[in-house]
């Protein structure tokens, strides 16, 4: 394995998912150590299916780990987080391309 | 599929990929919510993006390989020495330095997830967070090693130290030879990130 100098986060899409997860830890929703335990849990049920690249894949189980522990906690319920995906689908699909994409309200 | 490239024939913006989706869907619910604030999101990404990386660890075991005392207060409480260096933070709350010697190398696996000294090393790179990584560096540790170019002698021992949420690893690499008189900020160049992790070796000044 070579050490040259490789992008931290592979997709801007990462990066989110990462930073929402820290934040949300440091601001007291879950401790890490739950984080830890639940995302490894779910790593390793993905992982008997077929082994996991450690990029796409890995951040895949991470945001799902994510969702499932928001719905818990109430705080981002599916039905919810469903609707605001596709009011953000919506909002890129309608916004002209070159214009900063915005939720309609 | 979305696109990534730009096309001026694109009517709309190009949209981003399912995953994308759903983490700004959560980005925005939990921002109406008053539980996330969007500056300290960017906050997060620019410091591990920017700041943090394997030049601070190679800055300690720079200062290990040319400070006896130094490395001796390491071995006694790296997680406060290393704090005292400005080196704390997140996943950086319990670590300890583990040290290759002819007798024995060191290597450091996540099988749980992905746990790393985060201050110290940045964000660990894909091949740490895979699931042949973290698989086999237990079970197989010499060939792991040797997909790495590594090859140890048959009388060097292999440690295998799993990392977890309470408690992350740093290796500390042997010196190499020919390094005798070298500044620290000239022997941390040659302290690389898989040294540190132990898939790697220190490199030989040129």
């Amino acid at each position: 394995m070579s050490d040259k100098p490789e992008p931290v986060f592979s997709a801007p899409w990462h990066a989110q998912a990462f930073a929402l997860t820290v934040h949300l830890n440091e601001t007291g929703r879950f401790a890490w150590t739950d984080w830890a335990a639940r995302f490894g849990a779910n790593l390793a049920r993905h992982g008997l299916e077929r082994d996991l690249d450690g990029g796409d894949d890995y951040f895949h189980v991470w945001l799902e780990t994510l969702e499932s522990l928001l719905e818990e906690d109430g705080s981002a319920g599916r039905a919810e987080a469903e609707h605001m995906r596709a009011e953000w689908e919506r909002a890129y699909i309608t916004t002209p391309h070159g214009m900063p994409v915005r939720l309609g309200r | 599929m979305p696109h990534d490239h730009s096309d001026p024939d694109h009517p709309h913006a190009l949209l981003p990929p399912d995953p994308a989706l759903r983490v700004k869907a959560l980005e925005t619910i939990l921002t109406r919510k008053g539980l996330v604030d969007p500056a300290a999101l960017d906050e997060i990404i620019d410091t591990y993006q920017n700041r943090i990386g394997p030049k601070n660890g190679a800055q300690v075991v720079a200062r290990a390989w040319s400070d006896p005392a130094f490395l001796d207060r390491l071995r006694a409480d790296a997680t406060a020495v290393i704090s005292d260096l400005g080196f704390f933070g997140r996943q950086g709350e319990h670590i300890v330095v583990v040290e290759n010697t002819p007798q024995l190398h060191n290597m450091v696996v996540c099988t749980l997830c992905s746990c790393y000294p985060w201050p110290l090393l940045g964000i660990p790179p894909g091949w740490y967070k895979s699931d042949a990584y973290r698989a086999r560096a237990v079970r197989e540790p010499r060939k792991v090693l040797a997909e790495f170019g590594i090859i140890l002698p048959e009388t060097m021992a292999v440690r295998v130290w799993d990392s977890t949420a309470e408690i992350r690893y740093l290796v500390i690499p042997m010196r190499p030879e020919g390094t005798e008189g070298l500044s620290e900020t000239e022997l941390a160049a040659l302290v690389t990130r898989d040294s540190m992790i132990g898939t790697g070796l220190a490199r030989t000044p040129e």
